[in-house]
């Protein structure tokens, strides 16, 4: 029983990073229909940006608000910035063409970052994983049974984590349905096109669009680097393409699906981890996935959309 | 779009020998380059990469040129291939055909592996290519990458398979004859299928999938044997490759090997088959072309000992600039002899 309880915090605590970069997913998806095979990989590099932020203010600097707050901000400042130059140079150019198209420039993307930032010239990073330092000072704020050993931990990172994603979740889904810009967002998604022409500035809505899924791939980023207490050049590959499944499932360009996807793929995971065996994981999480699109093709909460003809 | 496809059938060669002409012509070729090369072991191991990667290309190149349907998990096939043909070849290890000489023998038995490789990979197409009945897109290309992926995990949890260690003591059978004869072989059956009936299907499924299911094109049929003849031809360059490399293990075929196939295809230009050889031809002497390079420069250079990965943000930073320029790829859909210049002889059929 008490295991059980343990995996469901655990599942629940690795699901809401996985539905926060989802959430970037997502957002990209419902406004241009473009896998946006790089936001793990932006996400990646927010992580390092974090990371050299929090090695310059020191030791002391880290466990305060003021640091925590300022290594977020710097991180997710820095990934804004770069998710508009992406879009802007990359995406933009090809916004006409079939969708093919910008679906391979973003897998080069994101084989440019992964692999760029594993070359160990001039002020990239080199291969090696890094220790992330512990920005966020662990403590067990809640225990089962024996004080020693306990059968059922609740970490503060983990309880920061989902506290912080569910606020952001609900932030999108108010920016999404309860302001100006939400429904210009929501406008441009539905044609672009015909958006345009009723006045709304298309790009500007597209560049920001980005620059919000960006900035919370940093924030998604940096949670799990503290979960997981390292950084390397690839583990955007990977978390980028589990959060991308979880999208999917959820119903890719809906915001609640992403979340609900995200959680979903998390308490998978951590169960086939504790009660088969830790290796399978990915194909566990892959099958999932291929399980869910054959019963349901648009995702979860997702429609499928009738064939224009 | 514009496809290769000449269908005007004067020519000077008898139709009845039309069929084994190539073949005639190829075999004895190969075995000259064979013999040739015995003795230069860096040259023929160049050559057998360079082969495994005009397969893989050719292959993929079925899927995502001809048929449109974007498949990003082609090193799961390949890993099918390599283990299966591994693993038979293990098997057949103390197995010598009496009444033939030993390197003959050895080539029979690394073809019937090779059979039996791209046979299970062939399988695993199936499976995979039944999802694109109902996905398309960007779903099938994430489901495609899923597929891969398990492979790749179900092959890192089988004691058969090795585990995370892979196979070793395959025997190193891979002859550049051999590969040959599978490149050979692959890129006439592109051929033969672009300018059939066939691959007009299939690019009438590329061009727009509704208008040709409302022609009366059995699509998903079309769809899944693309899927079933590409990952065949995967199969065997994956078995090709455990035949000629020390050792296999899952990490051979990762995502980051089908997104290598991917850039070779892509750079060809989608639907062009002799756009992918030269593609896969290019982007295989590129590393070592590099490696040189940088040897020049200092012989200990910081530079020559990371090529390998210096290759990948290359390749990435190669598709962004590609899809910019020119987003049908060098030779778009056309093939080489379609754009040599207007002065030199043309040709003036289809294959």
């Amino acid at each position: 029983m008490s295991q059980l309880i343990q995996h469901l915090i655990n599942g629940i605590a690795a699901g809401t990073i996985y539905a926060l970069v989802a959430l970037g997913y997502t957002m990209v998806y419902g406004v241009l229909k473009l896998i946006n095979f790089a936001h793990g990989d932006v996400m990646m590099v927010g992580v390092y940006m974090g990371y050299a932020t929090a090695m310059m203010l020191g030791r002391q600097a880290r466990g305060s608000v003021g640091g925590v707050l300022l290594i977020f901000l710097v991180a997710m400042a820095g990934c804004a910035l770069m998710g508009f130059l992406i879009e802007r140079f990359a995406y933009r150019p090809l916004r006409e063409k079939p969708r093919l198209t910008a679906l391979i420039t973003a897998i080069g993307i994101s084989f440019t970052l992964s692999y760029g930032f594993q070359l160990d010239i001039g002020f990239l990073p080199g291969s090696a994983p890094r220790a992330f330092p512990q920005v966020i000072q662990p403590a067990q704020w809640f225990t089962l049974g024996d004080p020693e050993f306990p059968d059922v931990v609740l970490w503060n990172w983990q309880v920061i984590s989902l506290l912080l994603a569910v606020a952001l979740m609900g932030g999108l889904q108010f920016l999404v349905y309860r302001t100006r810009f939400g429904r210009a967002m929501r406008a441009v998604s539905f044609d672009h096109r015909v958006a345009a022409l009723m006045g709304i500035p298309t790009d500007r809505v597209i560049s920001v669009t980005f620059m919000i899924g960006s900035a919370l791939a940093a924030g998604a980023g940096l949670l799990y680097a503290i979960k997981d207490t390292s950084v390397s050049p690839l583990m955007g590959l990977y978390v980028g393409l589990k959060a991308f499944v979880a999208a999917v499932i959820g119903g890719i360009g809906n915001v609640p699906g992403a979340m609900v996807g995200g959680l979903l793929l998390g308490l998978v995971e951590e169960f086939v981890v504790g009660y088969a065996a830790s290796t399978w994981r990915d194909a566990v999480a892959f099958g999932f996935l291929i399980l869910v699109l054959l019963v349901r093709p648009g995702g979860l909460f997702g429609r499928v959309a009738a064939e224009k003809v | 779009m514009e496809t290769a496809i000449d269908v005007s059938s004067s020519s000077r060669v008898p139709a009845s020998l039309r069929g084994i002409l190539p073949v005639l012509i190829a075999l004895p070729v190969l075995l000259v380059l064979e013999l040739l090369l015995r003795d230069s072991q860096f040259t023929s191991y160049l050559l057998c990469v360079m082969g495994v990667n005009v397969l893989l290309a050719v292959s993929l190149n079925i899927v995502n040129g001809m048929t449109g349907q974007f498949s990003i998990g082609h090193a799961g096939f390949m890993a099918v291939g390599a283990y299966i043909a591994g693993i038979t070849s293990l098997a057949l290890k103390d197995v010598a055909i009496s009444f033939l000489p030993v390197a003959v023998s050895d080539q029979v038995l690394l073809l019937v592996a090779l059979l039996v490789a791209g046979a299970a990979a062939a399988l695993a197409g199936f499976l995979v290519g039944l999802p694109s009945l109902r996905l398309r897109g960007d779903y099938l290309a994430i489901v495609t990458l899923g597929f891969g992926e398990i492979i790749r995990v179900v092959v890192t949890n089988t004691q058969a398979f090795g585990r995370a260690l892979g196979l070793t003591g395959i025997p190193q059978t891979s002859s550049v004859a051999m590969v040959g004869l599978w490149v050979f072989l692959g890129v006439l059956v592109a051929r033969r299928i672009a300018g059939s009936s066939h691959g007009r299907s299939l690019l009438a499924i590329r061009e727009d999938e509704v208008a040709a299911e409302a022609m009366g094109v059995n699509t998903t049929g079309y769809k899944v044997r693309a899927f079933v003849v590409s990952s065949f031809f995967a199969g065997v360059a994956g078995g090709l490759f455990a035949h000629f490399v020390p050792i296999i293990n899952p990490g051979s075929f990762t995502f980051v090997k089908s997104m290598e196939v991917v850039v070779m295809v892509v750079l060809g230009g989608l639907g062009s088959t002799t756009g992918a050889i030269v593609a896969a031809v290019f982007l295989t002497l590129l590393p070592e072309a590099m490696r040189s390079a940088f040897s020049l420069v200092g012989p200990e250079s910081n530079l020559a000992q990371q090529v390998d990965q210096i290759r990948m943000p290359i390749y990435g930073l190669l598709l962004v600039v590609l899809m910019l320029a020119r987003p049908q790829g060098l030779l778009g859909s056309k093939e080489l002899w379609d754009v040599v210049p207007r002065w030199l002889p043309r040709r003036r059929k289809g294959m």
